[in-house]
């Protein structure tokens, strides 16, 4: 809108691609809007095809021996509820569908009533008949000390987490009165949007794991660059954003499916339509904007 | 319009701008539309209310009328007729007995009292019985439901049983609320407004608030005044704070912190400001401590194995029952890419040599592997900003609009 004309626009197809590097950008904004409003209010959907990183990750809770203890840590907050807690949704549901027994923890403040939503969309929704709290699931809560915690957790979990979220005591709840440490869970996975979250509990909790146990992480767009070098040694699964998500909801549905409200489980599905138009409309501007660039070449205000 | 320019430039400012406010005209009208004419209308919700009930009870002694004739004969006839003695002798087996015959003689334990549903089965069957005089506790549970879960709930619902189901005007409000920020934020992408500072506002204070109190209830209550003052700490805040071992120790230890806290609050006092640089120099210490040796384990051993891996890969397979050791192409490919990648790149970061020749090419390489993995981050970011994006419309179209 502030952008000045006043130098001649070549005419044609030229002149095209130079006005066209002169759009007002809240046209692109508008057109974004409906890339994804659009997708939304048809319903446009497509099959995900699960890659071998969400494949792994499936496996490493799928392989475990029925009624293992895993451990959930929800470092993430609804800044980043969006990207997962479809995921985390996702992993609940297999987990409980398994009969493993869950321990949920937080590194992040609201990563609290992140797992708390997960567990009552999911785990009281679709398995609430066989889970009861302090004996197969328990909620230790948030723990300030970012990866304090997890290397307080490798040698005393019940020095990082003396009581569950409600404060009772550890010693009080079956499920959780005789672990020591990080050893004895079968599974860790992080689903993480940042510090503290994924990286940490490679660097800080993978050496302390028995080299049995598995370690899966779910992660934002944004970090996932950083967590692909980890993989699959260090991190045996890794989900990466809302795609990673809708193809592992892929796989628990396709094997574990839910006879009432299933859109607690399709969520990364859901939002993978909308997500194809709006990258089809990102890379249509891109190679726009670059043809209108090179034509704006030799005018005034224009590249050099 | 100008027909010269007609895509948005200066000299068609007015027209555009007039594009825009029709544009929040017709939004406006349709959501007001929407509003009015729907039939579940807008960001409605209902709530249903269970109303829950607690009666004090204790548990009702069994009577055993019968075992006094048989144990009392057995383990002392002659103690028969006097019933203290018999619960001195009798201990924890017979320590009810003597409650029925002479109670000031020995005092049974007092029956185990708990809060139960008044519909508990314990009632009904004689185990459980109330006790009188006191208060039941009663207090409300709510579900917030959308229109369309309404009729469903409704039809499972027993006509005089605990749950109702309700308008529920402040969980509309919410929503209300919610949706009308979510707006003033994307109301950005015209321009700045007051609407976008309004929400701006609201969640950096709202940020800092919920940070405050949860730093201190979370942390400065249970870790350091829980050490220094625990009894004080159980009887006003946390009464399930669990004892310590090593009380003095852990008091002793929690002082060192507490002197540190308050040696980095003075740096908003007008003089002495360098007294906050010592617990500064004390958490950047012991932060790069910890975060070396995880960095080194995890980020620089491991991924130097990892590179130090055979170029060529094979993998196991099953053909015909046979175990088979085959070619792994695409796992070779990887091998290579991922050699070439580390060193091309570690050359472009060799800064001690000219990038001319050989080592220019291999530089000119690395530039390459680190542009396609900046583009790799720079697709994924842009999949997150989407999908937070996409959320907020989910919400408009689904729990305000009501239309998706």
């Amino acid at each position: 809108m502030t952008t000045k004309n006043t130098e001649q626009t070549p005419d044609g197809i030229r002149g095209f691609f130079v006005r066209l590097g002169r759009l007002d950008r809240r046209w692109i904004f508008l057109a974004m809007g409906l890339s994804i409003a659009v997708p939304i209010l048809l319903g446009l959907r497509f099959p995900e095809v699960p890659s071998p990183m969400a494949r792994a990750t499936f496996d490493a809770v799928e392989d475990l021996p029925e009624g293992s203890l895993v451990l959930l840590s929800f470092d993430f907050d609804p800044a980043s509820k969006a990207e997962l807690q479809p995921m985390a949704n996702a992993l609940v549901h297999h987990c409980a569908a398994k009969g493993h027994k869950i321990v949920f923890m937080a590194l992040w403040p609201l990563g609290k009533q992140m797992a708390d939503q997960a567990i009552k969309d999911v785990l009281l929704e679709f398995h609430g008949g066989k889970y009861t709290y302090g004996t197969d699931y328990v909620k230790l809560g948030f723990k300030a000390g970012n990866e304090g915690v997890i290397k307080l957790m490798t040698t005393n979990l019940a020095e990082a987490f003396p009581t569950d979220a409600a404060g009772t005591a550890l010693s009080n709840l079956p499920l959780v009165a005789d672990i020591r440490d990080l050893d004895s869970f079968k599974l860790v996975s992080t689903v993480s949007a940042g510090y503290p979250g994924a990286k940490e509990w490679v660097q800080f909790g993978r050496e302390s794991m028995k080299s049995d146990a598995q370690l899966t992480a779910g992660s934002t767009g944004v970090q996932a660059s950083q967590l692909f070098p980890y993989y699959p040694k260090q991190l045996n699964g890794l989900l990466v954003a809302v795609k990673g998500a809708a193809e592992y909801e892929t796989l628990v549905t396709e094997k574990y499916p839910v006879d009432r409200n299933a859109g607690r489980l399709e969520q990364g599905r859901i939002r993978m339509g909308p997500q194809l138009v709006a990258h089809l409309l990102m890379i249509a501007l891109i190679v726009l904007g670059n043809i209108a660039m090179i034509a704006s070449r030799g005018t005034q205000g224009g590249a050099r | 319009m100008n027909d010269s320019d007609p895509i948005g430039t200066q000299p068609a400012q007015r027209p555009y701008s007039f594009l825009w406010i029709a544009l929040f005209v017709f939004g406006a009208v349709g959501i007001a539309a929407n509003a009015f004419i729907r039939p579940e209308g807008m960001a409605r919700r209902f709530a249903a209310v269970t109303t829950e009930e607690r009666v004090l009870v204790e548990e009702v002694p069994e009577k055993a009328p019968e075992k006094v004739p048989e144990k009392v004969p057995e383990k002392a006839p002659e103690k028969a007729p006097a019933p203290a003695a018999a619960g001195d002798a009798g201990g924890d087996a017979a320590a009810p007995e003597p409650a029925a015959t002479e109670p000031a003689a020995t005092e049974p334990p007092a029956p185990k009292r708990k809060w139960v549903a008044p519909t508990d089965p314990g009632i009904a069957s004689g185990a459980l019985r109330r006790v009188e005089g006191v208060t039941p506790i009663t207090w409300e549970t709510r579900e917030v439901l959308k229109p369309t879960e309404v009729e469903p709930r409704k039809a499972e619902l027993v006509a005089g049983g605990p749950v109702r189901i309700e308008s529920s005007p402040i969980d509309s409000l919410g929503i209300w609320i919610a949706a009308l920020l979510t707006l003033f934020i994307l109301s950005f992408v015209f321009r700045d407004n007051p609407f976008y500072k309004i929400a701006e506002s609201l969640l950096i204070g709202v940020s800092a608030a919920y940070w405050m109190v949860l730093g201190f209830w979370s942390t400065l209550v249970p870790d350091l005044l829980g050490a220094l003052a625990p009894g004080f700490v159980r009887a006003n805040a946390i009464p399930s704070l669990p004892a310590s071992e090593t009380p003095t120790m852990d008091a002793a230890l929690a002082f060192i912190p507490l002197v540190l806290g308050f040696m980095l609050l003075w740096r908003l006092a007008p003089k002495g400001g360098w007294i906050s640089i010592w617990p500064i120099a004390f958490i950047i210490g012991t932060t790069a401590g910890i975060r070396l040796v995880g960095s080194i384990e995890a980020d620089l051993m491991r991924q130097i194995s990892r590179t130090m891996e055979p170029l060529v890969g094979f993998k196991d397979g099953v053909v015909n029952g046979e175990l088979i050791r085959t070619f792994d192409f695409w796992g070779s490919v990887g091998s290579v890419v991922g050699v070439v990648g580390v060193l091309s790149v570690l050359t472009y970061f060799f800064f001690s040599v000219d990038h001319k020749g050989a080592v220019g090419r291999t530089a000119r390489v690395g530039i390459w592997f680190l542009m396609i993995s900046f583009g790799s981050a720079f697709g994924l970011t842009v999949m997150g900003r989407i999908t937070l994006l996409l959320q907020r419309f989910e919400f408009l179209f689904t729990d305000w609009l009501g239309i998706s």
